[in-house]
């Protein structure tokens, strides 16, 4: 039997008030490809991505994603996937150390201290493991959210602008990152206006015009 | 690996907010200024008659606590709001019931706590001799600082959505906390005065219902309110 494809949208909206973010977009995405999506500023890229997370429900529309329908399934799809947000998830009076443990503890790991730590190191962050979040550059934020989704070991890593506030240096840790994680097998959903990188990086490319899909 | 179980979700997530709160104590410092200024304001207002004060104590305390619910329970979102932390705990996912029951918890030992702070105070500024002891004044305390969270929690959340939450959360909740208060402040006043008429039982029947209502509420209505 072949694997379900990674994810399947099957005519999808997304409403906020009278405006349509994304508008009735149909598309597959093989198991094993990496989709790259681009569009500029509010062309609903995303709206797009915290849709497949479920972090919201689509208006119209159905999604599926691993072979779990997002509404049926919701927490099957929310322990395969994990989402890289404009938003770090982080909490500001916590370590990077200890929201990586709260997070691992909340996941069953067995070990979250040793996880955590070697996350850190993996980042490198290991130095300011201790500090607490609010102290944190812009940069070191991103890889510490990085750290809090590699964290969740998922099937499905949705990268929503992950080369934003990283440094040259921190951007070519990141496509390594990226690339370990093809080569782990995990799935690829990347949004990002760097579309050279993202192209060197990525199989397929979706395009969205004001929530719209069109051929790049 | 399996994740944990409601009960061990709702400690490891108690555990993070109480550790948050450690890390923030100029908000607990502040929590506690304020709710001793109620106090001490309510006995200027009335000036220097402490028969008035000691017959009323229960009442300017419960609302003391009310005033001081707000600020913390406002607070306790405040925090996951920031960098959409909420969203975080739902997509990890953490079990939504673990999330009431953590911040439920989480306020009512903090409310627990303010009371324990405001009550020698009160008992010396107004003058106030416990006729029953303290250890009925717990029990009336917790259950009543747990009425209070309970629904707070839940319309916090609501709250929470809305532009103008600093406002909403208060005009949601006083009007569905009454039963809760007066309960309290009834209960509080008997244990304060004495109860020649054996009625504490009922008023604290009144609270454990109320609790019983809104803590099985609060699980069931909670996860609907944070998702989308």
């Amino acid at each position: 039997m072949s694997p379900p494809n990674a994810l399947v949208l099957d005519d999808v909206s997304r409403r906020f008030g009278r405006r349509w973010a994304l508008a009735r977009v149909s598309y597959t995405l093989p198991t094993g490809k990496a989709l790259l999506l681009t569009g500029h500023n509010g062309s609903g890229k995303s709206t797009l991505l915290r849709m497949i997370a479920t972090a919201v429900r689509p208006t119209a529309g159905r999604i599926t994603v691993l072979g779990h329908d997002t509404r049926e399934a919701t927490e099957q799809v929310r322990r395969e996937v994990a989402l890289l947000s404009h938003d770090s998830f982080l909490y500001e009076d916590l370590t990077a150390h200890q929201n990586l443990v709260v997070l691992g503890r909340l996941l069953g790991r067995p070990d979250p201290a040793g996880d955590s730590r070697a996350l850190l190191e993996r980042m490198g962050l290991s130095a300011r493991g201790s500090h607490p979040v609010r102290h944190f550059s812009a940069g070191m934020r991103k890889r510490l959210a990085i750290a809090r989704l590699l964290a969740q070991k998922p099937r499905l890593a949705l990268l929503d602008e992950p080369f934003g506030e990283l440094d040259p240096a921190g951007i070519l840790h990141m496509e390594q990152v990226i690339e370990e994680l093809r080569a782990e097998g995990v799935g690829i959903i990347l949004a990002t206006h760097l579309v050279e990188q993202g192209e060197r990086l990525c199989d397929v490319r979706l395009h969205l015009v004001e929530g719209r899909q069109v051929t790049p | 690996m399996n994740a944990p179980g409601l009960l061990r979700t709702t400690w490891i997530l108690l555990r993070k907010d109480l550790l948050l709160e450690w890390r923030t104590r100029a908000r607990l410092n502040a929590l506690i200024f304020f709710a001793l200024a109620t106090l001490l304001l309510f006995s200027f207002a009335l000036g220097p008659d402490t028969t008035l004060l000691a017959r009323h104590g229960g009442g300017y305390l419960w609302l003391a606590l009310l005033f001081a619910s707000v600020l913390s329970l406002g607070e306790s979102f405040r925090v996951e709001q920031e960098n959409l932390c909420l969203d975080g705990l739902r997509l990890s996912p953490t079990d939504p019931q673990a999330i009431f029951l953590s911040k439920a918890l989480g306020n009512a030992l903090l409310l627990v706590f303010l009371g324990l702070t405001l009550l020698p105070v009160m008992i010396a500024i107004y003058g106030i001799e416990l006729k029953m002891g303290l250890a009925p004044l717990l029990g009336i305390l917790t259950l009543g600082c747990t009425a209070l969270s309970a629904p707070g929690v839940v319309y916090s959340a609501i709250a929470n959505h809305a532009r103008a939450k600093d406002v909403l959360l208060p005009l949601l909740l006083f009007p569905l906390v009454i039963p809760a208060l007066l309960a309290a402040v009834k209960a509080t006043t008997l244990v304060l005065q004495g109860d020649p008429m054996a009625q504490l039982g009922s008023w604290v029947g009144l609270l454990s219902a109320f609790n019983l209502i809104y803590w099985g509420l609060g699980l069931v209505l909670f996860p609907r309110v944070i998702e989308d």
